[in-house]
């Protein structure tokens, strides 16, 4: 279990990264926090022949708000956002939702970036991109691009970004004031990767009805899954048992579970429904109406 | 052309425990391994080498990190403290005396993870819960104690700490 033979680079800033990108190519592998690719090292699941070390891109690492949205820079560590003023303010989902991602000691290291673009559909991360609508900063030779995140991820473990292009940030859209969050997670043990995890976020406006909700669950398809019928079903209701109840019901439709070792697809399905009701319950029960 | 070099070789100086250690390292040498066999701390063990067990697990610039999922040459001008770091002059601290006192151990295999572990924990939640304590080390596998132990050595530990601030 020891990593093979590797030629290492460290990136001072974006262009060095960009570059080093563009000349080994598809042999070439960003590394991050290291929390998912040095174990595919170690496995030898991934052989790239260089590593190319953005961790020293200091410029990388930052929390900022920018025209209604909360941007995250790629190496920012999880950890910082879990516990920043700014972000519980701004998309409080994120910190709910990084508490499940691995331990303290993972987060630690694991970068926002890093978690994004490994695009695994059970993590965290990418489902709370996806199901606020967020968008994905790349840059490259060809300049920046800017990606909604339901186009960025594509596959398992793939995404819309070329060889030589780096993800440099991440964009979540600001959720106003006295939205509710919650996040439901079925693992083995706390920390553990997700069997499936559903996440919601719920405004009411003043005359209590839905005026803005988000859903999405991890673990249900080969990319995370923003749920846009319950979504529908919901909006301009009052969340009660009954309306919770049928929007949850429109999930298992709308997603593409797979079966293996952890479980099988029908589980998931079921599992999907209920954490998906569990969390708009939980959500809405914590949003408060504003005037 | 990047004019950035790929190096199959590198450099690397790191202060650990106070000691400044330089060699050099290809880039292929995982953290851990280089603490064990380069520097001869082999108080950081090695269970899973990818990420599961937390035996591994020091303190990098004052947050923890598992050592098996850290390339050496990523260190270079870090500072690292292991579980060779912890007591002062001969002396346990009183983190690993409570681990002492509760039988925190058995084999002793999980013991240098879960002290690092739970020395950023006490930092940061001076006052835990039994709950809390068991979230804290559930990244840490142990084959030994049950848990039990090692819970109760924490909570032990976190008083005898406020003890001795109540003292200062
Ligand atoms: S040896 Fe590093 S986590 Fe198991
Ligand atoms: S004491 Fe033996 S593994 Fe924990």
């Amino acid at each position: 279990m020891k990593p093979p033979a590797v030629g290492y680079a460290r990136a001072g800033d974006v262009q060095e990264a960009v570059g080093l990108l563009a000349e080994h190519g598809t042999d070439s592998k960003v590394l991050a926090g290291g929390q998912s690719l040095v174990p595919l090292l170690s496995f030898r699941l991934a052989r790239p022949s260089v590593l190319v070390d953005v961790n020293p891109i200091g410029d990388l690492a930052y929390i900022r708000e920018d025209d209604g949205a909360l941007v995250i820079g790629a190496t920012t560590r999880q950890r910082d956002v879990e516990l920043s003023p700014v972000v519980a303010e701004a998309v409080p989902m994120l910190p709910e939702a990084l508490r499940h991602v691995g331990h303290v000691t993972n987060r630690n290291r694991g970068t926002v970036g890093g978690s994004v673009a490994h695009a695994d559909s059970a993590a965290e991360l990418p489902t709370v991109v996806t199901c606020l609508g967020g968008e994905i900063v790349v840059e490259g030779p060809r300049g920046r691009r800017t990606i909604a995140a339901e186009d960025y991820f594509t596959g398992t473990f793939t995404t819309a970004t070329e060889y030589d292009e780096l993800l440099t940030a991440v964009r979540f859209p600001r959720l106003p004031a006295g939205t509710g969050v919650a996040v439901e997670e079925l693992a083995r043990r706390h920390g553990d990767f997700a069997i499936v995890a559903a996440f919601a976020a719920v405004h009411l406006g003043p005359d209590g009805t839905v005026d803005l909700v988000r859903l999405g669950l991890s673990g249900v398809d080969s990319v995370p899954r923003r749920l846009h019928e319950a979504e529908a079903a919901l909006l301009g209701t009052r969340p009660t048992a009954e309306a919770i109840t049928a929007a949850a019901a429109t999930a298992p439709n709308t997603i593409r579970p797979s079966s293996d070792v952890h479980a099988p697809a029908g589980y998931r399905r079921e599992m999907a429904e209920l954490l998906i009701r569990r969390a708009i319950t939980t959500a809405s029960e914590r949003s408060e109406v504003t005037t | 052309m990047s004019d950035v070099q790929v190096s199959d070789k590198r450099t690397v100086s790191v202060t650990i425990n106070g000691h400044v250690y330089t060699a050099e390292v290809a880039p292929r040498v995982t953290l851990a391994d280089f603490l064990r066999k380069e520097c001869g701390l082999t108080g950081t063990h090695l269970g899973c080498e990818h990420g599961v067990c937390g035996a591994c697990t020091i303190m990098l610039d004052g947050r923890t990190a598992r050592a098996c999922l850290m390339l050496a040459v990523q260190v270079d001008g870090c500072t690292i403290t292991t579980v060779e770091g912890l007591a002062r002059n001969g002396e346990l601290n009183p983190l690993q005396q409570a681990f002492w006192d509760n039988h925190g151990l058995q084999c002793g295999f999980c013991t240098s993870g879960m002290l690092m572990c739970a020395t950023e924990f006490l930092e940061q939640n001076p006052k835990p819960t039994g709950e809390e304590v068991r979230e804290a080390i559930s990244g840490n596998l142990c084959r030994c104690t049950g848990y039990a132990s090692i819970v109760k050595s924490v909570l032990d530990a976190a008083d005898r700490m406020a003890a001795d601030e109540g003292a200062r």
